[in-house]
């Protein structure tokens, strides 16, 4: 049983071995993982539901290889999301910049909230105020029933 | 008062309505170029026929030209062939052919096999130039005005209607201009 078992496990190495290899790991990790950082936060226009740093699509592999480059060159992050948002626009980045055509976007949730609060604060203010005879009676307790 | 009580909603479920509705219609491929208004990006470029003298975007400079990115590989571009070779063949302007990620024979086969409506074409094998024009969904058709200027982008293949509505009008427009 136990050599079965083992001779089982050999086959399955084997399998292993024959899958396709990892990609060779960056030559500069440090590199990679600041390239990486950008391209988590840019928009793969291919696919546009995944990062630039999540597709596998041509023009994604190639714009990281681009962001490498610059980044190798020691330009800034900054400067590296400029480059994109001038070929791609504003589109491309999944944070779109704070200017007054994105306000509505960024404060647009915390405006609605606000106004659904004030709101509810209004007519619970309004309601408290109220007489009780205002109010239909409870009718969930009948014991109670002219009873005030 | 009262009034407002169902007035209020009602309007608020039609604006709700109002944008979910247009949503639908709305393609998100189409992804504004902020190219449009700006200068085209500068090249300089090995034609595909090899014999031919470097193509540089100032070379286009006086005059109005279409940039069209294609790919031997890409299967959308054959939609738009015929109606590129038939305004082409029009001569109204020239069309300039960016070939995209590409190899030399393969292009060259292709324009043999379905015709070349290009003035001239670009090589572009590793996609440089197409990066610095925000290209991402081969076919792209830009048009260029005199002064170098990006006036119109189409992603996609063109259809009859862009090219009727939106690029010949534009097209007398610029060269009245």
């Amino acid at each position: 049983m136990a050599r079965r078992l083992v001779a089982m496990l050999l086959c399955l190495a084997a399998l292993c071995a024959g899958a396709a290899e990892a990609p060779p790991a960056a030559a500069d990790p440090a590199l990679e993982a600041r390239m990486l950082r950008i391209a988590a936060e840019l928009r793969c226009l291919v696919c546009q539901n995944q990062t630039l740093a999540d597709s596998n699509a041509a023009l994604a592999v190639d714009l990281r290889e681009q962001l490498r480059t610059m980044l190798r060159q020691g330009r800034s992050e900054a400067q590296v999301l400029q480059y994109m948002t001038d070929r791609y626009g504003d589109f491309v980045r999944y944070r779109p910049p704070v200017q007054p055509r994105t306000w509505l976007l960024w404060f647009g949730p915390a405006v609605l909230l606000a106004a659904g609060l004030g709101a509810l604060s209004l007519v619970l203010r309004r309601r408290s105020r109220l007489a009780d005879a205002a109010f239909e009676p409870d009718n969930d307790n009948p014991a109670e029933e002219g009873n005030p | 008062m009262k009034g407002l009580r169902f007035a209020l909603p009602l309007a608020l479920f039609a604006a709700l309505v109002f944008f979910l509705w247009r949503g639908l219609s709305l393609d998100p491929r189409e992804v504004p170029s902020p190219l449009i208004g700006k200068p085209a990006p500068a090249f300089a470029l090995a034609q595909l026929d090899d014999a031919a003298p470097t193509l540089r975007r100032d070379d286009m400079l006086g005059k109005v030209w279409v940039l069209n990115v294609w790919a031997s590989w890409c299967t959308a571009c054959r939609e738009e062939h015929a109606l590129l070779l038939a305004f082409s063949g029009a001569g109204i302007v020239p069309i300039v052919g960016l070939d995209y990620k590409d190899t030399q024979p393969e292009a060259q086969a292709w324009l043999a096999r379905f015709g070349n409506p290009y003035t001239a074409t670009a090589f572009d094998g590793d996609g440089r130039v197409g990066i610095d024009f925000g290209v991402y969904g081969v076919p792209e058709t830009f048009v260029i005005d005199r002064r170098g200027v990006v006036r119109f982008k189409q992603v996609g293949p063109l259809t009859p209607q862009v090219l009727e509505q939106r690029i010949l009008p534009l097209l007398k427009e610029l060269s009245r201009g």
